[in-house]
């Protein structure tokens, strides 16, 4: 059972997610929320690092909190996968202990 | 008359704060002072288009902008560099607005009389 790192905070207001990202395990989860959404945008410069660390965890965004900034899922880097709030109890679930990078 | 410059630097939905900040730009505004609106860092999602009108709570900020036009604000600009880090492009955003480059930045801030940042 994995951890899940909740990111909330958006990439150019903090540096949480890469914060995050130095610790995250191999079975880990990483759920981008609220501000955190922005960091899926596949055009940004920084991108290439969120892709990259794929290659080691799972990243999530949060398609509501995706929908209120205007961020439609062709904007959203390949890889990341897009949930729910159903999807947001599911990993709370299968994943413990759960973790806030604010 | 003074000139003053507002400056947005951070994304919707973070507390009250957006609302706040116009509040301040159309009181100035009313108050016939020059006023304009610079949209730097974070503060460019603020214009987003697209944003989702169905939850109450997160309402889009996009459109409060449209009506600043009526409050006779001089300029809304945005800084180049800060869309195109985001992935953005004027295209992406609601209303037309100015731009300005990095570079230019330091003379853009120096010819305001009154920074306010927000």
């Amino acid at each position: 059972m994995g951890v899940l790192h909740l990111v909330s905070r958006s990439p150019g207001e903090s540096l949480a997610l890469a914060q995050c990202l130095e610790r995250a395990g191999a079975s880990d989860a990483v759920l981008l929320l609220e501000g955190g959404v922005y960091a899926a945008i596949k055009d940004s410069v920084l991108a290439p690092k969120l892709a990259g660390s794929m290659q080691c965890v799972t990243i999530h965004a949060l398609a509501p909190d995706l929908r209120a900034r205007g961020i439609a899922a062709e904007e959203v880097i390949a890889g990341v996968v897009l949930i729910e709030y159903e999807g947001f109890v599911e990993l709370s679930i299968l994943h413990n202990p759960i973790i806030s990078w604010s | 008359m003074k000139n003053f410059l507002f400056v947005l630097r951070h994304p919707p939905h973070e507390g009250m704060g957006i609302r706040e900040s116009l509040d301040m730009v159309m009181t100035v505004a009313a108050f016939d002072q020059s006023v304009r609106v610079l949209f730097l860092d974070d503060g460019v999602f603020l214009l987003k288009l697209g944003q989702c009108t169905q939850n109450p709570n997160l309402k889009p900020t996009s459109p409060l902008f449209a009506a600043l036009e009526i409050y006779d604000v001089e300029g809304l600009w945005v800084e180049q560099e800060s869309l195109a880090e985001r992935g953005l492009s004027l295209a992406d955003l609601i209303l037309p607005v100015q731009t300005i480059r990095r570079e230019e930045m330091a003379f853009f801030l120096a010819t305001a009389d009154i920074v306010v940042a927000c």
